[in-house]
């Protein structure tokens, strides 16, 4: 039982991390229709920012945080426009392969600048364990089940009750007619795209802690994790991302210890199964809502 | 090919690239015609998935994975069963074509970047699955071909008409002749009422329903066929390099096939063969740029979106806006 | 006194096709005018040149400066422009719809809050309804209201009486003409139904094949003979 209660708590940390990088998927889905396939590189160029401006540059950790979150939300932006926003409205294979090449480029240029060694990522949740109805739960995730979930209820209030957040639903919906308000639609969804790079951020600053090394593969796994979370819980739902994403780690978790031919092998293809068969059976996921095809 | 040609001008060509082809390896040495065997291959696969892509229009990340289906039946039975390696191809090209075709049919569900994702999903996952079935596929460790009889050309030299050829000679005719018929194959394939059907789906899903095209016979025929090209291309793979493991069908090289036939602008032979030879050389040109660690991947990651940027209907694109210029000005009066 | 808004010999294509070929016209502050015609003779194009929505050339005059660039400008400039098929936000509420009305100003809003209460009471009762849920016709009076939010110095309408019932196209025309009696609104109205337009409005434009054909006051051309044969069915 106290097994079962760990591998709960630990699924739902690392969760929270599929889920905060799902549901930076999920916005720019929504924003702009696009399946961004370099979300883990870009996470991980941001993670290895804040790495270098603590370990390298002796920064204190949440000015270095700070100041990731603003580089990472200018690269996002800056992103969208050079690169996305000229390719976005024609043929959805040449997005594709360009949000391929960025993952590609990322992932390279992680390894240059910093590539070779493996180097440990400070957090600011202390490593010991506390007690819990008599299972020892680790901080570090619960810090980061908190973590997570506050990030979600800030974005939360920013759609619902800021003139921004409101301006980018409606970008993303009916850009057309957001222009006839004076909404600026390009900016918008920049915007997004910024917003998508800060999750991304904080969703590897999460990771790479729990996973005891920074290398530059970090987030590889973990954004097929995340589209599994997207997909399971509706590519357009942003709350489904988030219960996609605890749900799979919980799920992941406990399928892995106790099914045996799943072990720890198959944790990715178990992930990846959940992917086509979610694809296959209800393709708009849990929350999302079904696409009449109009002919 | 979007209008029938006359026969001759398309038939010369062809005859061209064929001398060309059989000519080749008189200037080259023995590393470059292995080269120009992989690149061969890799048009085979490439021409396979200009059926899917170009014609009906489903993107797939996932092509690696039937040519590790190819590359593996061939692997296995070569040695686990003793079957000669040309035998065991157009045994891959069933079983991938096979096992295509079975995934074309949960796969009409899915449409545009769903499809991508799916695709992805199952090319990502095909080494570690292949890791996990060790008992059938050497896991880890792969499968060693280099210097089992069942290889041809390993052993001792072969000779065709009554020429003793190299290995690596061989192994580029073998490669080669199987393109060349893949490609003839293709063309025939899509000529008539099938190229016709399957133009139709691509160009427009609704109109093409309207008209009585079965579109999922014809979108899950455009799987198994671009799979079990796949297929051969992945067990020609296995041949050529004559090793095998979980490695060798990475999520990069499903990557590559795709850009390969951006780049070759989704029609003719000629651009297959210019994705061929993009795949084969660019790993080797991004070292040529600088050695430090994950240099290559940035070149590649800058060339594909560059191309993007540049070719929006890939190098075959440009040859045929060329061309229409040509028939322009040749109608002035 | 310069008129509100002006057109100058303003053309506008979509590809290869000419939508308008030179339009000239204008509407003074505190007007109704009415753009008729039947279909494909550039009506909504004119609308849509107007705000930005389409590239012209031409000269578009607002309050005797020069109009450029898109909607985004447009709407900046006091333009609101209802398009075809109303513009709701169908996912948002209602409420949402609104404020995002008020995009453009800056300040409270809470007095143009008020003043829709006070023409569409019951809009603000529903205000937690996704709009798409709305009736057609409420869909349209939310359209209205949105544009209001802003305070514009123009109201353009884009056939405000497609798909509806004749009695809620009659509901709405009255709102209209009772917002530009009691308020000083200006309106901009691109109409099929010429009968009806033709009672609301002061002046309006004949359009055929992207040029204007006839102008006048209602009363002018309700009397002219070829305009009673083609679009008022009498």
């Amino acid at each position: 039982m106290a097994s079962f209660l760990q591998q709960v708590v630990s699924g739902l940390a690392s969760g929270g991390i599929y889920g905060s990088l799902a549901l930076a998927l999920v916005l720019i889905h929504r924003a702009t229709g696009v399946i961004n396939f370099a979300q883990g590189e870009m996470a991980t160029f941001s993670t290895y920012i804040l790495w270098t401006l603590t370990a390298n540059h002796g920064w204190p950790y949440w000015p270095a945080l700070a100041f990731t979150l603003a580089i990472s939300f200018a690269g996002g932006v800056g992103v969208h426009q050079l690169v996305v926003r000229p390719v976005e409205r024609g043929s959805l294979l040449r997005v594709v392969i360009v949000t391929i090449g960025l993952l590609l480029m990322l992932n390279g240029l992680v390894n240059r600048i910093w590539g070779g060694s493996q180097h440990s990522l400070y957090s600011p949740f202390p490593t010991r364990t506390i007690d819990v109805a008599g299972v020892a739960v680790s901080i570090q995730d619960i810090g980061t089940i908190g973590v997570s979930i506050g990030v979600v209820i800030v974005l939360w209030l920013f759609f619902q009750f800021t003139k921004v957040g409101l301006a980018l639903r409606a970008a993303a919906t009916n850009p057309a007619e957001a222009r006839l308000i004076g909404v600026r639609v390009p900016w918008m969804l920049g915007l997004g795209w910024g917003l998508a790079a800060m999750l991304g951020a904080i969703a590897g600053a999460l990771a790479a802690p729990s996973l005891a090394s920074l290398d530059p593969n970090l987030m590889q796994a973990t954004l097929i994790y995340a589209f599994a979370a997207a997909v399971l819980g509706g590519i357009d739902s942003p709350a489904g991302a988030v219960v996609g994403g605890l749900l799979l780690g919980v799920g992941l978790n406990l399928l892995g210890v106790y099914v045996d031919f799943i072990g720890a092998e198959l944790r990715l293809p178990a992930a990846l199964a959940v992917i086509l068969v979610v694809l296959l059976v209800r393709p708009s996921g849990l929350f999302g809502k079904t696409v009449v095809k109009r002919v | 090919m979007s209008r029938l040609p006359r026969l001759a001008v398309p038939l010369a060509a062809f005859a061209v690239l064929a001398v060309a082809i059989v000519v080749m390896p008189a200037f080259l040495l023995g590393y470059r015609e292995q080269q120009a065997a992989y690149v061969g291959l890799y048009t085979i696969a490439l021409l396979g998935l200009n059926v899917l892509t170009g014609y009906t229009g489903q993107i797939s990340l996932g092509h690696g994975a039937f040519m590790a289906v190819g590359g593996y039946t061939t692997a296995i039975l070569m040695t686990d069963h003793g079957v000669k390696d040309i035998y065991t191809i157009p045994i891959a090209a069933v079983i991938a074509g096979g096992a295509g075709f079975l995934f074309g049919i949960p796969a009409l569900r899915l449409s545009g970047l769903y499809l991508a994702l799916a695709t992805f999903a199952v090319a990502v996952a095909t080494p570690a699955v292949i890791k996990k079935f060790e008992h059938f596929t050497g896991g880890g460790s792969g499968k060693n071909l280099f210097g089992s009889p069942e290889l041809t050309g390993s052993l001792h030299p072969v000779h065709v008409l009554g020429h003793p050829l190299s290995f690596y000679n061989w192994l580029y005719f073998l490669v080669w002749t199987i393109a060349l018929a893949s490609y003839v194959a293709i063309w025939l394939f899509l000529r008539g009422r099938v190229g016709r059907a399957l133009r139709a789906v691509r160009d427009s899903e609704t109109a093409a329903m309207s008209s009585g095209v079965s579109l999922a016979r014809y979108k899950t025929l455009a799987f198994g066929v671009s799979a079990a090209y796949a297929g051969v291309a992945g067990s020609l793979l296995v041949i050529v390099t004559t090793y095998v493991n979980p490695d060798t069908f990475p999520i990069g090289l499903s990557i590559f096939l795709l850009v390969g036939i951006v780049v070759g602008g989704l029609g003719s032979l000629l651009g297959m063969i210019a994705g061929g030879v993009l795949i084969e050389f660019l790993p080797f040109w991004a070292q040529d740029v600088s050695k430090s660690p994950g240099t290559p991947s940035v070149v590649y990651g800058v060339v594909l979106i560059a191309l993007m940027f540049l070719l929006p209907s890939g190098v075959a694109g440009l040859f045929r806006r060329v061309g229409e210029l040509r028939t322009h000005f040749k109608m002035k009066p | 006194m310069s008129p509100l808004l002006e057109l100058v010999r303003v053309e506008a294509r979509y590809g290869p096709v000419q939508a308008l070929r030179g339009i000239s016209l204008d509407v003074n502050e505190g007007e109704v005018v009415a753009i008729l015609g039947a279909n494909g003779a550039g009506k909504t194009t004119t609308l849509r040149a107007v705000s930005g929505t389409v590239r012209r050339s031409g000269t578009i005059r607002l309050a005797g400066k020069t109009l450029r660039g898109g909607p985004e400008r447009a709407a900046r400039a006091g333009i609101a422009h209802v398009p075809e098929g109303r513009g709701t936000f169908a996912e948002l509420t209602v409420e949402e719809n609104l404020r995002l009305g008020a995009y453009v100003r800056r300040g409270s809003i809470k007095a143009d809050v008020d003043r829709v209460a006070d023409w569409f009471p019951w809009l603000i009762e529903r205000g937690n309804q996704p709009a798409g849920t709305l009736s057609g016709g409420e869909q349209q009076m939310l359209a209205v209201a949105r544009a209001l939010m802003s305070r514009p110095r123009l109201l353009m309408l884009d056939e405000p009486s497609l798909g509806l019932a004749p009695l809620i196209v009659r509901e709405i025309f009255r709102i209209v003409r009772e917002l530009n009696e009691r308020d000083g609104l200006t309106v901009l109205v691109v109409e099929q139904d010429a009968r009806i337009a033709l009672d609301s409005a002061h002046r309006a434009y004949v359009l055929e094949v992207g040029e204007v054909k006839i102008t006048g006051t209602s009363a002018e051309l309700r009397g002219n003979e070829s305009v009673r044969q083609s679009y008022l069915g009498y």
